[in-house]
């Protein structure tokens, strides 16, 4: 009887206690991203980390699935429904801002000098009016995936290191049957994949052209270096015919299946293939262009402060984005999701920078280019058209890159002018 | 002052039936008509879901009749319709008539048919486009180039991908339209065919003058049914072309697939609602015209 009483006596103590802590950690602030099971994970572990530092703050992370992310947010943050902090696509941001649906980070806590000098540079985009909007946790960028047992097969010694090698590299890894059908791709391409960015930032400007003005409102590729640069895209299947546009229906799913010797793709791919059985892979850095430049295409996620957040949740909020923008949260973020640090400090250690997989994508952030889209999908859809201009309709590449380049540009018009 | 016990029996009938009538009257007016009347309000403002709305009058159509994609739309959208209607019919009824004739295995056979309707869109559409694949993974194209012959471009072709897309979504609806056809055919009373007989006409003349005349009611409603399918198709579209929604080069897209590129990639819209206002405006044309026509006069 006495142990019963001695238990309820217990059990109020305890939630007394309970209710206790809970008062005097009176904020609580919500944090929003998509559903991928490494992210939510580094995240629950960056939220563990600095609830303990700041026993005060409670951080709730809800989300949803990717297919739905970018609607629900769209709807729930206007509504003031929304998170705190919410982590959003950086092409979706100049809306967001427009819209006065995020608040400008507090340049006490974040300097622009110091944002300047610590993040890799394509971070600056996120910058306006003197303060910046948002941060990245982790970045992506482009690199030459390779099936290593192809190259083995094939003779081959490395990953190539220029445009040139590499069309010789795809030459010796392709394969035909005896109706002259390919069977095996030496590289693979499509622009519906990650090729309309290679393209764009990185075939145009190794090619001596630029894809857009520095504030990309202006389409720049329209010129003989992007049709040099739309040339050799598409020779590789017209001239050389080391590929087939859409090879087995998805670029990735050919390399995965070991049907393609090479391919090109962003680090979010590791994963995928990490888990492909009898896929042995590497990586390489993209390679350069005929006068050795090099260049890559960078994207990120972000995380901004929502102008729900007010008062002590601000405080609460802005601490939060300290954090999860700190040395120590993008280690973490790289070594549980697999995506790169978005600082040169985290990026560029030895043991970083030199790692087999992550090396080249990282050693990639110090060239490359972010490009500001309008409306990416569309803006893809223009470089889609442009190669099946040519390859289904027999139309000449000057006109077809012309047509593409003006496409592109009422695009951001329409964008830009409204 | 109003008290339920002071009616008659003949007014607590209609008080109850409208109590009972409330409820869908309610849900269609807040579940349909104010949405389908918010997207007209839509079609003539500026809004990219997060920012405020703002009135631009005509802009939207005047943008809409300006775009030669949306004409190339409007022109598979049609296709879709003039081809996939009639060709489904005219199989569906080929297979009713004779299938109502068949005796051995006639339920397992019905049930054959019937399948294709019970599977889920996307999968179907997903599997026939791996068998439109180029070699080495497309089944049809892998049987061609064992046999020597060169490959198709089912789906990477402008002219040949939409009646590739538009095969699947015809044999997906044919269970459907071979049911109700044959419950139409076995509507006929029997008398006709039998008093035909006795006068000794010809099968031909039977289809034509007594079959086809009684299934009129039958007729009319699977054309306007298949039409509106047809002019709706969505699921087969987006899936055998995802990589490039409506691709190659938009000869693949209808009306409803680029409302949903407009409003879900574009977030415009404005342009979207517009859009689906035309939608709207051509089906109940559609129709209002087929059921004019085929009409008892």
């Amino acid at each position: 009887m006495s142990n019963l009483k001695n238990l309820a006596l217990s059990a109020t103590v305890s939630a007394t206690a309970l209710m206790a802590a809970g008062s005097a950690s009176a904020v609580e602030i919500e944090y929003w991203q998509y559903f991928f099971e490494a992210r939510v994970t580094a995240m629950e572990q960056l939220i563990e980390n600095f609830e303990a530092a700041n026993p005060d703050i409670t951080v709730k992370m809800t989300h949803f699935p990717y297919a739905d992310y970018r609607t629900k947010v769209a709807a729930a943050v206007p509504a003031g429904e929304g998170p705190d902090v919410v982590q959003l696509f950086y092409g979706w941001l100049n809306d967001y801002m427009d819209a006065e649906l995020i608040q400008p980070l507090p340049t006490d806590v974040f300097p622009p000098a110091r944002i300047e000098a610590e993040f890799f540079p394509m971070v600056g985009a996120m910058e306006r009016d003197g303060a910046y909007m948002a941060l990245p946790t982790a970045v992506r960028s482009l690199a030459l995936f390779y099936n290593e047992r192809l190259f083995e097969e094939a003779g081959i010694d490395g990953p190539p290191e220029t445009l040139d090698e590499l069309v010789e590299t795809a030459k010796a890894l392709t394969k035909r049957d005896g109706a002259g059908n390919v069977t095996q791709v030496g590289l693979t391409t499509g622009m519906t994949g990650q090729d309309h960015h290679w393209f764009r930032e990185v075939l145009t400007r190794q090619h001596g052209s630029t894809p857009y003005t520095d504030d990309y409102q202006t389409v720049t590729y329209n010129d003989e270096g992007g049709l040099a640069a739309l040339n050799f895209y598409t020779g590789l299947q017209s001239e050389h015919g080391v590929t087939v546009t859409g090879f087995m229906d998805e670029a990735q799913a050919a390399f995965k299946a070991g049907r393609a010797g090479m391919h090109i793709d962003g680090s979010f791919r590791i994963g995928a293939l990490n888990n492909t059985r009898g896929l042995k892979w590497g990586v390489a850095e993209l390679p350069a262009g005929p006068t050795g430049i090099r260049s890559n295409y960078s994207s990120y996620w972000v995380n901004a402060i929502t102008t729900k957040a007010e008062g002590e949740r601000y405080e609460a909020a802005v601490k939060f984005m300290d954090y999860i923008t700190s040395d120590e949260a993008m280690q973490i973020w790289l070594d549980t999701v697999g995506e790169l640090p978005a600082k040169p400090s985290v990026g560029m250690t030895e043991a970083n920078a030199n790692d087999p997989v992550f090396g080249p994508f990282i050693r990639g952030l110090e060239y490359a280019h972010t490009t500001i889209f309008a409306d990416e999908s569309a803006q893809r859809g223009a470089l889609v058209d442009m190669v099946q201009r040519i390859e289904l309709e027999g139309q000449d590449p000057a006109e077809s890159l012309a047509t593409a380049a003006a496409a592109d540009q009422a695009i951001l018009d329409a964008y830009y002018n409204r | 002052m109003f008290r339920y016990s002071n009616l008659t029996v003949a007014q607590k009938q209609v008080v109850w039936a409208w109590g009972f009538l409330a409820l869908p009257i309610l849900f269609y007016v807040v579940i349909r008509f104010y949405p389908t009347f918010g997207a007209m309000v839509l079609s003539f403002q500026d809004w990219n879901l997060l920012g405020d709305k703002s009135w631009t009058g005509f802009d939207n159509y005047a943008k809409l009749f300006a775009d030669p994609v949306f004409w190339k739309v409007f022109g598979n959208t049609f296709l879709y319709l003039g081809i996939g209607t009639p060709v489904s019919l005219v199989i569906s009824f080929f297979i009713a008539y004779h299938l109502d004739k068949v005796r051995f295995m006639h339920g397992f056979l019905r049930a054959l048919y019937f399948l294709p309707f019970l599977t889920s869109a996307v999968a179907m559409a997903w599997v026939w486009r791996w068998f439109y694949q180029p070699v080495p993974i497309g089944l049809f194209n892998n049987f061609l180039a064992s046999a020597g012959i060169p490959q198709f471009p089912f789906l990477n072709s402008t002219t040949w991908a939409l009646p590739s897309i538009l095969a699947p979504a015809v044999w997906a609806g044919l269970g459907f339209q071979i049911i109700i056809f044959m419950a139409g055919l076995r509507a006929i009373p029997q008398s006709y065919y039998e008093a035909a007989r006795i006068d000794g006409v010809s099968n031909w003349t039977i289809l034509w003058e007594i079959t086809l005349p009684l299934l009129k009611p039958t007729l009319v409603f699977l054309v306007v049914f298949s039409s509106i399918g047809f002019l709706r198709i969505f699921d087969h579209v987006f899936n055998m072309t995802t990589n490039n929604p409506g691709g190659p080069l938009n000869s693949t897209k209808p009306l409803v697939l680029m409302i949903y590129d407009t409003a879900f990639n574009s977030f415009d819209m404005g342009y979207a609602a517009a859009q689906t206002v035309v939608l709207f405006l051509v089906l109940l044309t559609v129709s209002l015209v087929q059921l004019r026509i085929m009409r008892d006069r």
